[in-house]
């Protein structure tokens, strides 16, 4: 290794255009690179804070994902017995006389909760959003870091210490939080209503504050670096469409995550100080409240605000990641690339005037919901197009399916199948039926869980290289897509037809209703699924460490002959990323097959005949 | 030991993962790495065909399996008005989405399939196509348009309130109920979602619900009805929903802890409960539940057991019923909070109404107790209308049986012995009732003599003493249930023969009933200024 990354030293300068500014890599007694601790664990490196976001998150999406599968076992197996988790789950077990282990409801609602919360912020927005941001932000525009790698670091220890937080709740006397991830008061706000929102949700509205100090150091920092630090001829618009994504994605952070905050805040403050922001006219635990005036719905504005933005938040760095994979890889440009960037901004922008689509049923006034019913099937217009343009990209293209490149088709397969059961919701008549019913739990699952996992394997696959110098074994790459693609969908699709038959979510068993009590053979099904879809996660987790050590040895600086400048550093760039100068940029990030050269990368000068191709074939 | 072996299968998991990707790789080396990776990418180009196959036709086959399950669809037809209206923009947006749907995902693994590598071939420069762009703008944002359309005008339609003119019914008028458009007037019932239960409340034959006041809740007035409001008087707290068909329902949702949400499947009804907020949602049953067994009845997979443990049980047909069920999350019961809803004909109802009416938590739990406001008021309209229609119900025999002394005495005698004894340590107004009651048994054989005042009180003390026992009854234990019931149907004879006696009889009686009833009037009209001041007291933010 590190005789390669010796030749590579000067090969900045093998372009014909470079800007100096006087950076000298120094390799030892440098603050940023010498020492364990000063490597490994504070660093101030940005590759080195995504790897610390991306295992971070991957341990997270284990823990989330097992939480999913013990609730899964309740659900498709209720009369099977779970004593063999006493030793895991101790009390939340109940043994009764004849052996039987039975699941408390108390801890199922906790588990639930606890899937929600971990998967949606510390897997998809930390694990997705953290991981790559910090790895190509800099990397695809020639920075050298992070506009403060400090804040960096601190980005990355906040998540830590929020995700220590969460951690430690598990292990509370009355359980963690199990009020669902949106925390809803009142059941958030009152211990005498569920044990959960006693300690527990002290826990988790503390994580989830520093979770959102983390997000924001994060976010000024992308948005400071794309805005700041971008290399020369790297105009906005020359920026790959992964850049656009980070950027859009950490402008609705920053502004959506501190309305978040203030809705803990004063949850926080009806919990400890009595006053009454979201309670009223409440007689619980055998007393009636001296609380009155609030309002819970004010709450769910407030929580939505930051709820609806977040979900492209989760959506979006997976969308740029997609559109990279898929170009790279169908050796083509990424079609309608303005389009690509407009519907991005459409996209972000219309999240913040969307949210009470989720509070159709909640009780506001029926007339506001019309003009979220508008907005919110707007937003299906930017995302077709999107669609549209990625399937183009495909066609006349020259498809190498590596996994990555798998994976991205995979998302686009979702990202449709996901998507399209969002106008069904998305318009209110149709939520009346279907809100909080298990088509719901489909639609959001397939559009934004999975779907944005996918994204993410997209993302480690095809830049797993950059981060470790080696190649994630391919072979089990692709057991792992069509597994995950195949049992994913066997796990959520029939999801569809359940909630159609009008089952509630969040139910612990379904066999107090005969409506609901249907289905036991379905949710078998579901369960063994999401059993074996899980199992292909493992392959994934196994193939990604085993690499680190022991995968293939990346030996060319472009093993996928792709234009963008991440891929002009040594194979193992060390800090500041390019030793010497920083390449100049002269073309846009998309020059596949153009005037019949496979890829021209953004660092190549315009040619005088490619001056005349243009000219002759505007655009 | 156990950990022991679980650590055993993960390592062992670990190294079979791990060898398959080794083995794959050194097959991949023996064969030529270039000649591999082609390998590779055609198997997983048909694979994609392989997929978008498989998919398209589980899918649509899926859904076939499904199709007698969904709401909506097969069987399950919609049994409000609105819940069509709803099923049809559903489909409208299935269409479109299908159409979608298949072809998006034809164009991309077929386009994934179509171009995979080639040696010979060198991708295409296509960087984007202006008029395609706008195609595919355009069309999307057309059809959502029509979605958008077609669903706020079923939204609007559902979502409006009930008619302004319309006025709030107790019992309906015989052949009023329209199962097309719905009527005008509405009854107003109450859903009260608390953990783990919904409390429902009909608002009796006034068709007002009373005023309530989350502070004046107990142990037994669940809902905190505040009984100085006449509204509250006839209020019936029910164990299910009993609607008619036909007539429109405005369901005033409210909570009295947490969020919880008013769920009806099959109606399409659902609307979060509040608390200290309440919402509504306004629907018409168009099917009977008996209909909807007997539309059930038709297919195969509802007649079969509803029960399989029990072959010769009900048939699933037989066994249905509409469900209210919770679809806010609201702690551990969540999935518990379980009601039936009966939807019956008009004159079901009514006859229905009339009957619960003598189950109004009023008569039962307040009336003649120190919390009752309206001691002083020797009978209530309902009080009237329920003896009306126990005496309707049970019509006293005529001749021998009007006198009391042979029939029904030697059978109330027992009855009232055993409640009275269960319940002597009690000081309220029910043993007096009782006491009252068999008092006027006794009374009335000596009676010779009538006047109106005699009538006024003998039926007060009277009924004061059939709710009492009533009390008494749910108080006591299973066995004194079973007498109290007893002693209430007799008493209702004694007190129809009371009725039609002391009408005809003379003004003698005055002196004798008075005495009867006395210690019963006496003591209730003590009492009822003191429960006038408590109520105060309890309840300051009410006016009435």
């Amino acid at each position: 290794m590190a005789d390669l990354k010796h030749n590579d030293e000067l090969l900045v300068e093998e372009y014909a255009d470079y800007l100096y500014d006087g950076f000298h890599d120094h390799h030892h007694g440098d603050k940023y690179q010498s020492g364990f601790i000063s490597h490994y664990i504070f660093s101030m490196d940005h590759k080195m804070i995504a790897k610390q976001f991306l295992i971070t998150g991957m341990f997270w999406g284990l823990i989330g994902g097992l939480m999913s599968l013990v609730f899964r076992l309740q659900l498709g197996f209720p009369e099977a017995s779970m004593a063999w988790l006493k030793p895991l789950l101790g009390k939340w077990i109940t043994i009764s006389d004849t052996g039987i282990g039975t699941l408390d409801p108390q801890f199922y609602y906790a588990l639930v909760t606890m899937h929600g919360t971990i998967l949606v912020f510390f897997v998809l927005t930390a694990g997705l959003s953290g991981t790559f941001s910090n790895l190509l932000i800099p990397l695809q525009l020639g920075a050298r870091d992070m506009a403060s790698p400090f804040m960096n670091m601190l980005s990355y220890w906040f998540f830590f210490l929020s995700g220590s937080i969460m951690f430690a709740s598990l292990f509370l006397n009355t359980g963690p939080f199990s009020g669902g991830w949106t925390a809803y008061p009142p059941l958030s706000a009152l211990p005498q209503a569920s044990s959960g929102s006693a300690g527990g949700m002290t826990l988790w509205i503390l994580s989830l504050v520093f979770f959102v100090v983390s997000v924001l150091l994060g976010g000024i920092n992308y948005i400071t670096t794309v805005l700041n630090l971008r290399t020369k001829g790297m105009s906005l618009w020359r920026m790959p469409l992964t850049i656009w994504a980070f950027f859009v994605t950490a402008i609705l952070g920053l502004l959506s995550f501190p309305v978040l905050v203030s809705g803990l805040f004063l949850v926080m403050c009806d919990r400890g100080l009595n006053t009454s922001f979201f309670l009223n006219e409440i007689y619980v635990g055998g007393q009636a409240l001296e609380q009155v005036g609030g309002s819970p719905i004010l709450y769910q504005h407030l929580f939505w605000f930051l709820g609806h933005p977040e979900v492209y938040i989760i959506i979006l760095p997976a969308m740029g990641l997609v559109s990279e994979v898929l170009a790279v890889n169908a050796r083509k440009p990424i079609f309608g690339y303005h389009a690509m960037v407009y519907s991005i901004l459409a996209i972000g922008f219309l999240s913040f005037i969307v949210w009470a689509h989720h509070m159709f049923m909640a009780g506001v006034n029926p007339f506001i919901s019309n003009i979220f019913v508008i907005f919110t099937l707007i937003i299906a217009v930017p995302s077709a197009v999107k669609v549209f343009n990625w399937i183009s990209t495909l066609y006349g293209g020259n498809i190498r399916f590596n996994p990555g490149m798998l994976f991205a088709i995979g998302f686009v397969s979702l990202f449709i199948s996901g998507g399209l059961t969002g106008i069904f919701l998305g318009n209110s008549a149709i939520d009346i039926p279907m809100h909080d019913t298990y088509f719901v739990v489909a639609h959001f699952h397939i559009v934004m869980g999975v779907a944005a996992f996918f994204g993410m394997f997209a993302g480690v696959y095809h830049w797993f290289p950059k981060m470790y110098g080696r190649f994630m074994n391919d072979t089990l790459g692709k057991l792992h897509f069509w597994g995950t693609m195949i049992g994913a969908y066997c796990v959520f699709w029939p999801m569809h037809y359940t909630g159609m038959a009008g089952v509630p979510r969040r139910y612990y068993s379904f066999t107090t209703f005969d409506f609901s009590g249907q289905f036991a053979a379905t949710n078998e099904f579901i369960t063994i699924a999401a059993i074996i879809t899980f199992g292909f996660q493992i392959v994934f987790v196994v193939n990604f460490f085993y690499s680190i050590f022991f995968g293939k040895k990346q030996t060319t600086r472009n093993p996928y002959g792709a234009t963008t400048l991440e891929w002009t550093t040594p194979i193992n760039p060390g800090h500041g990323n390019w030793p010497g100068g920083i390449p100049a940029v002269h073309r846009w990030a998309y020059d596949y097959g153009k005037m019949g050269e496979e890829f021209i990368p953004q660092v190549e000068p315009v040619s005088e005949k490619e001056k005349q191709y243009d000219e002759e074939h505007p655009h | 030991m156990m950990y022991l072996i679980g650590a055993l299968i993960t390592i062992l998991l670990f190294v079979i993962i791990v060898q398959i990707g080794k083995v794959n790789e050194l097959a991949a080396r023996l064969r030529g790495e270039e000649q591999a990776a082609r390998d590779g990418n055609e198997w997983n180009a048909r694979m994609m065909l392989v997929f978008l196959v498989g998919f398209l036709a589980l899918s649509v086959g899926s859904a076939v399996y499904y199709y007698p399950y969904m709401l909506g669809y097969g069987p399950n037809i919609l049994p409000t008005i609105h819940a069509p209206k709803i099923m049809q923009l559903f489909n409208i947006t299935l269409f479109f989405t299908g159409v979608v749907f298949v072809i998006t995902h034809i164009l991309l693994f077929l386009f994934a399939y179509q171009y995979r590598e080639s040696k010979n071939r060198v991708a295409e420069f296509i960087p984007h196509d202006n008029k395609l762009e706008i195609i595919w703008t355009a069309v999307p944002a057309v059809v959502m348009a029509i979605l958008v359309v077609f669903g706020l005008m079923a939204w609007n339609e559902t979502m409006a309130d009930v008619d302004e003119e319309g006025t709030a019914l107790g019992a309906v008028k015989i052949g009023s109920g329209d199962i097309k458009e719905g009527t005008k007037d509405y009854i107003e019932i109450e859903a009260t979602g608390l953990q783990f239960n919904w409390i429902l409340r009909h608002p009796g034959k006034d068709g007002q619900l009373g005023t309530k006041n989350w502070q004046l809740i107990t142990g037994s007035n669940q809902l905190g009805q505040d009984f100085a409001d006449p509204k509250n008087i006839d209020d019936i707290i029910l164990d299910e929903l009993v609607i008619p068909k036909g007539h429109t329902i405005r369901a005033r949702i409210t909570s009295r802890d947490v969020l919880h949400n008013f769920d009806i499947p099959h109606f399409f009804v659902k609307m979060d409960a509040i608390p200290g907020m309440p919402t509504y949602f306004k629907f018409t049953p168009t099917m009977t539940t008996e209909e909807y067994r007997e539309h059930l009845s038709q297919f195969p997979e509802w007649q079969v057991p509803a029960e399989e443990d029990e072959p010769n049980g009900l048939q699933r047909w037989e066994a249905f019923d509409f469900e209210l069920a919770c679809a806010e999350l609201c702690g551990k019961g969540h999935y518990s909070m379980k009601k039936i809803v009966k939807v019956v004909t008009e004159e079901e109802y009514n006859a229905w109404l009339d009957k619960a009416e003598s189950t109004a938590f009023y008569l039962n739990e307040i009336r003649g107790t120190d919390d009752d406001p309206f001691l002083d008021r020797p009978t209530l309209q309902i009080e009237k209308r329920v003896r009306e229609y126990e005496v309707k119900q049970n019509p006293p025999a005529p001749g021998p049986s009007q006198d009391p002394s042979t029939t029904p005495q030697p059978e109330v005698q027992p009855g009232i012995g055993g409640t009275t004894g269960s319940i002597q340590g009690g000081t309220t107004g029910s043993t007096t009732g009782v006491t009252g009651t068999s008092t006027i048994g006794t009374t009335i054989q000596n009676a010779a003599a009538t006047g109106n005042t005699a009538v006024n009180n003998a039926s007060n003390a009277v009924s004061t003493g059939v709710q009492s026992v009533k009390n008494a009854g749910e108080n006591a234990v299973n066995g004194v249930k079973d007498a109290a019931g007893n002693v209430i149907d007799k008493t209702k004879d004694a007190a129809g023969t009371v009725i039609d006696k002391t009408k005809e009889a003379a003004g003698t009686a005055v002196d004798k009933t008075k005495e009867a009833a006395g210690n019963v009037i006496d003591k209730t009209k003590d009492k009822a200024g003191d429960v006038k001041d408590k109520m105060k007291d309890k309840n300051p933010f009410n006016n009435n």
